[in-house]
């Protein structure tokens, strides 16, 4: 074998010499080649810095500044030349290296990718950590803006878009009203965002910002995945596994809350805790406010989670909540002198949301979710004496009233997405929201007056992101809807555009029609209803560059269908769809990280010109949540040297329209009307973080001090008037100025930005 | 005779897979030095194509992804000088995927280590504020690694001396000791072998330039 071998081999021998022979020669003899050309874009403008390779050799170059390049190769014959550029598509092509100098121009396109491409941004503002031209807002913005109080609807009310409305609680965006933004945790609809509703005090939102990592506040043309909602859709994404176990503590004027996460050693699944009590009788009793409590507010608050990932790319997570709060006032009556209005609420709240989002194979990817809500409010109202003793008073009857008010909400969602070439992609699926409202009235007499409405909103969508090129990318969807109380059915298509035009700068369109059922107040309805539609169009210019962005947006909103109310003897009911109604506005953001260090501010400002004849309302008229000019100025400097956050924030609102509309036996007619004053607003917080900077701290305590209306303004709301219409009362915040003080410890993980009470 | 021309035969084949190696060698040797010198953008990018090619000609050599990747992470640093925040994040995709290859050829090193100290730091400047929960972590973990894997390293001690003189005295920052872990790195590099002529030996002129700082 081994003889055999070797005998191969020195048969071979002559050939592998000869072979040797050869390549020395041909090393030495040949001169090297020149391979020579420039490199440039598909709009012919030339690319510095990309890389021209002969395949699998070392022999290549790179273009200089006006695209061009130059190398000699060693290499024979027919080779593969690659030509490549960050961002761009490679290419690669033969040539033939035979001595003389050749000369390769290489035209590369541009890849369509999530950095470079365009984005549709019109009517839409992102608060995530995706760093993409929507998201003009950090996560951290919005718990680190002053007046917002640490409640993510307070962020959101600093741009442009929503009105400073603060004697109710939700987003007033764009001429519309509270009821027409509709908000979503993981792609389904929450029906409880906010607590219970108080007359004119606003409540607050029940999550805390931190369970969310991301944020999507549309101000109109929004996608075809959402709907039920006629101007705003509020997006939230809740956070994935924590990045490690923890505990937490906070003790502040208001509140104390614990809580523990705890992150699995594989690092796959996750779950926590925390409970979390809310109590106002300490800042009350400081803090004098215009009602008299006989229950001072007090919230109970405990939620739960689980996160799972199901693969790779997949997690499934639960969050459950739930909570229990109570209140009771009496404020000077405006019906009768000397005696009291008396309101109490006691409300019981819980909230589940599983979601599943998963990529599947092929491209295909999976986001479904169900959840589910009971909400029980129980308000007592009525009237007292001087001594506090309840009484009824003859005219006033209806002022003692009890009611009992039970929700069961379920909604579910699935969404199925295929990925496309590049970023294109069609996305289609179906949503289901059930509600059962059940309601019993009890009159001063103790006669009961029990109703009950169930719905059934079923909903199909589909829609397609068609990417061109970077430049050009569109969106156009449609949504069909039928709702089994109205028996009706929609669809309404979507479509939104946007354009590159140049380094950072993009224009964007969105077109779309919004449908909407009349508020469940209002049903069922002895007169047929149908849905309530709204029509968008929005134009805007976006520019964003290294720190600094831009915008200026136009917009037009036509209502129609708005329901009208008519008296029907004792209460108000609705009529009809014949309300109708529009909006229209400039609005301008404008945010700068750049020009000084460790500053950070933003202002944004809105023009709104909004008409509507809606409800009550005798003809078309500026609706009392609408004002003329809004706009803010929201600060963030960070001192490295105090280690402290100092954030301030300016929020003005010029005045809106007060009306106090009555029934004078055959038509509704204005008793009263008016302009409230201007509405100002500076808040200021400081936030002490003392652990930065430490190697390895074991614990992150952050402590809190914020006061809301610095100055001590006066601020009006709007009026409310006397049964008989002969007195009005301003409409005014529970009490001025508001100081906030806490502490919040966090063992074993970063929370550093978990600086304002979540349980607020 | 015929065992004779075994031998012959083998060292010829010797030569063969030799050479190779001595054209990769001569090739690295001709870049390598560059690294420490280097500092325009335009060189940086020349730089880092030059050692991409070797790396996608030869597939299994961990030090020329190592090089590349390394090339673009000093051009994100000096992005963070020119305060061009936004340039940072393109140059670091173009980074990681050579960063991961060159650790995927080579376990458990910590001149790799270092690199991926100087990678998340990088990815940590472009937005601070909202990465440095993420990113910092990651970066300070990387170079304690860096520290365990070899003690002896003198780009552990340069980068460790960077964090501490730049970060302010509040922050548990020190000029003094940021010094003290320059005199250490160039101590470390005096005394410092490098694996081969072109494994990682770069340092000398960034210690130098410290050193000079007031």
């Amino acid at each position: 074998m081994f003889v055999f071998q070797i005998g191969f081999a020195m048969r071979h021998f002559n050939k592998i010499w000869l072979f040797f022979l050869l390549a020395g020669l041909s090393g030495s003899a040949a001169a090297q080649v020149i391979v020579k050309g420039t490199v440039k874009d598909h709009k012919n403008n030339p690319i510095a810095g990309a890389s021209i390779s002969i395949k699998d050799s070392y022999d290549g170059g790179t273009s200089d500044s006006s695209g061009r390049y130059s190398f000699k190769t060693s290499e024979k014959g027919t080779k593969i030349l690659v030509v490549s550029y960050i961002g761009y598509k490679s290419i690669e092509q033969p040539i033939k290296l035979e001595g003389s100098p050749i000369t390769i121009d290489a035209s590369l396109k541009e890849e369509i990718s999530e950095l470079t491409a365009v984005v549709l941004t019109a009517g839409t503002f992102e608060a995530s950590d995706r760093k993409r031209a929507s998201a003009v807002l950090d996560p951290i913005d919005i718990v680190t803006t002053a007046s917002a109080n640490g409640d993510i609807t307070g962020a959101l009310k600093t741009l442009p878009g929503a009105q400073q409305v603060g004697e109710s609680e939700g987003l007033y965006v764009r001429g519309g009203t509270a009821a027409e933004t509709k908000t979503f945790i993981d792609g389904t609809l929450v029906n409880n965002f906010f607590y219970s509703s108080v007359p004119n005090i606003a409540q607050f939102g029940r999550f805390s910002p931190f369970i969310f990592k991301g944020t999507v506040f549309s101000t109109g043309g929004y996608s075809a995945l959402y709907g039920q909602a006629l101007s705003s859709a509020l997006i939230l994404e809740s956070i994935d596994l924590p990045e490690q176990s923890s505990a937490n503590l906070g003790i502040t004027v208001l509140s104390a809350n614990a809580g523990y996460q705890h992150l699995a050693k594989n690092k796959q699944s996750s779950w926590g805790v925390s409970y979390g009590y809310t109590d106002l009788a300490l800042a009350f009793a400081v803090i004098k406010q215009k009602q008299d409590y006989s229950k001072v507010p007090a919230y109970h608050n405990a939620d739960a989670n689980f996160r799972i990932k199901t693969s790779k790319t997949g997690i499934l997570k639960y969050y459950g909540y739930l909570s229990s709060n109570k209140l009771g006032f009496t404020s000077n009556s405006i019906d009768s002198l000397g005696y009291f209005d008396k309101f109490a609420i006691s409300t019981t709240n819980s909230y589940h949301n599983l979601a599943w989002k998963e990529n599947l194979s092929k491209r295909w990817k999976v986001n479904t979710g169900v959840s589910y809500t009971n909400n029980k409010d129980e308000i007592n109202s009525g009237m007292q004496d001087a001594g506090k003793n309840d009484v009824v008073l003859s005219g006033l009857e209806f002022k003692k009233f009890h009611l009992d008010t039970k929700g069961n909400y379920f909604n579910a969602k699935l969404v199925l997405e295929k990925k496309l070439k590049g970023l294109s992609a069609i996305r289609f699926g179906t949503e289901y929201n059930f509600s059962n409202d059940k309601l019993v009235y009890t009159a001063f007499n103790g006669q009961k007056f029990p109703s009950g409405l169930k719905e059934h909103i079923k909903s199909l969508f589909a829609e397609a992101d068609v990417y061109a090129t970077n430049d050009l990318a569109l969106k156009g969807g449609l949504r069909f809807e039928h709702s089994s109380i109205l028996d009706k059915t929609n669809i309404a298509p979507r479509l939104s555009l946007a354009y590159k035009l140049g380094k950072g700068s993009q224009a964007s369109l969105a077109y779309g029609i919004f449908y909407q059922n009349p508020e469940r107040r209002y049903l069922p309805s002895p007169n047929e209803l149908s849905f309530m539609k709204a029509t968008h169009y929005i134009v805007q210019y976006q520019k964003v560059l290294n720190q600094q962005s831009f915008r200026a947006e136009v917009f037009y909103k036509k209502y129609h269908n708005l329901v009208k109310t008519g008296n029907t003897g004792f209460t108000e009911a609705a009529i009809n769809n014949n309300g109708f109604g529009d909006a229209k506005g400039i609005e301008f953001f404008w945010r700068d990280k750049k020009t000084i260090k460790n500053f950070d501010y933003w202002i944004s400002y809105s023009y709104l010109d909004t008409k509507r004849d809606f409800l009550n309302f005798p003809f078309a008229i500026t609706p009392n949540f609408a004002a003329k000019h809004t706009a803010s100025v929201v600060t963030k400097k960070f001192s490295q040297k105090l280690k402290m956050n100092f954030n301030a924030s300016y929020n003005y609102s010029s005045g809106r329209p007060y009306y106090n509309i009555g029934y004078d036996g055959s038509q509704y007619k204005f008793n009263d009307r008016g302009m409230i004053p201007d509405y100002h607003n500076v808040s200021f917080a400081i936030n002490y973080l003392p652990f930065i900077g430490k190697q390895h701290p074991k614990s992150y305590a952050v402590y809190v001090f914020q006061v809301s209306n610095i100055f001590n303004i006066k601020q009006t709301y709007g009026y409310q008037y006397s049964y008989n219409g002969y007195r009005k009362e301003a409409i005014v915040p529970t009490s001025r100025m508001f100081v906030f003080i806490g502490a919040f410890i966090s063992f074993g993980v970063d929370r550093s930005d978990e600086v304002i009470n979540n349980s607020m | 005779m015929k065992k004779g021309f075994f031998v012959f035969l083998a060292s010829c084949m010797m030569t063969v897979t030799f050479a190779q190696s001595e054209k990769y060698i001569k090739a690295m040797e001709a870049l390598v030095p560059a690294v420490d010198t280097t500092r325009t953008m335009e060189g940086l990018t020349e730089l880092s194509n030059s050692f991409e090619r070797i790396a996608n000609a030869e597939k299994t050599q961990w030090l020329p992804y190592y090089y590349a990747a390394l090339c673009q992470v000093n051009m994100a640093n000096s992005y963070f000088q020119l305060q061009q925040l936004d340039k940072i994040d393109p140059i670091m995709e173009k980074a990681e995927p050579l960063l991961i290859k060159a650790e995927e050829l080579e376990k458990n090193n910590s001149e790799i280590f270092c690199l991926k100290k100087m990678f998340n730091t990088g990815k940590m400047m472009a937005d601070p504020m909202n990465r440095y929960m993420t990113y910092g972590p990651a970066a300070s973990q990387a170079l304690e690694t860096a520290k365990g894997l070899d003690a002896g390293n003198p780009r552990v001690y340069l980068l460790e001396g960077i964090d501490k003189y730049y970060t302010p005295e509040q922050y548990g920052g020190s000029k003094t000791q940021g010094k003290e872990l320059f005199a250490e790195a160039a101590k470390k590099l005096g005394t410092f072998k490098p694996a081969s002529s072109i494994h990682p030996s770069w340092g000398a002129s960034q210690v130098k330039y410290f050193l000079t700082l007031e």
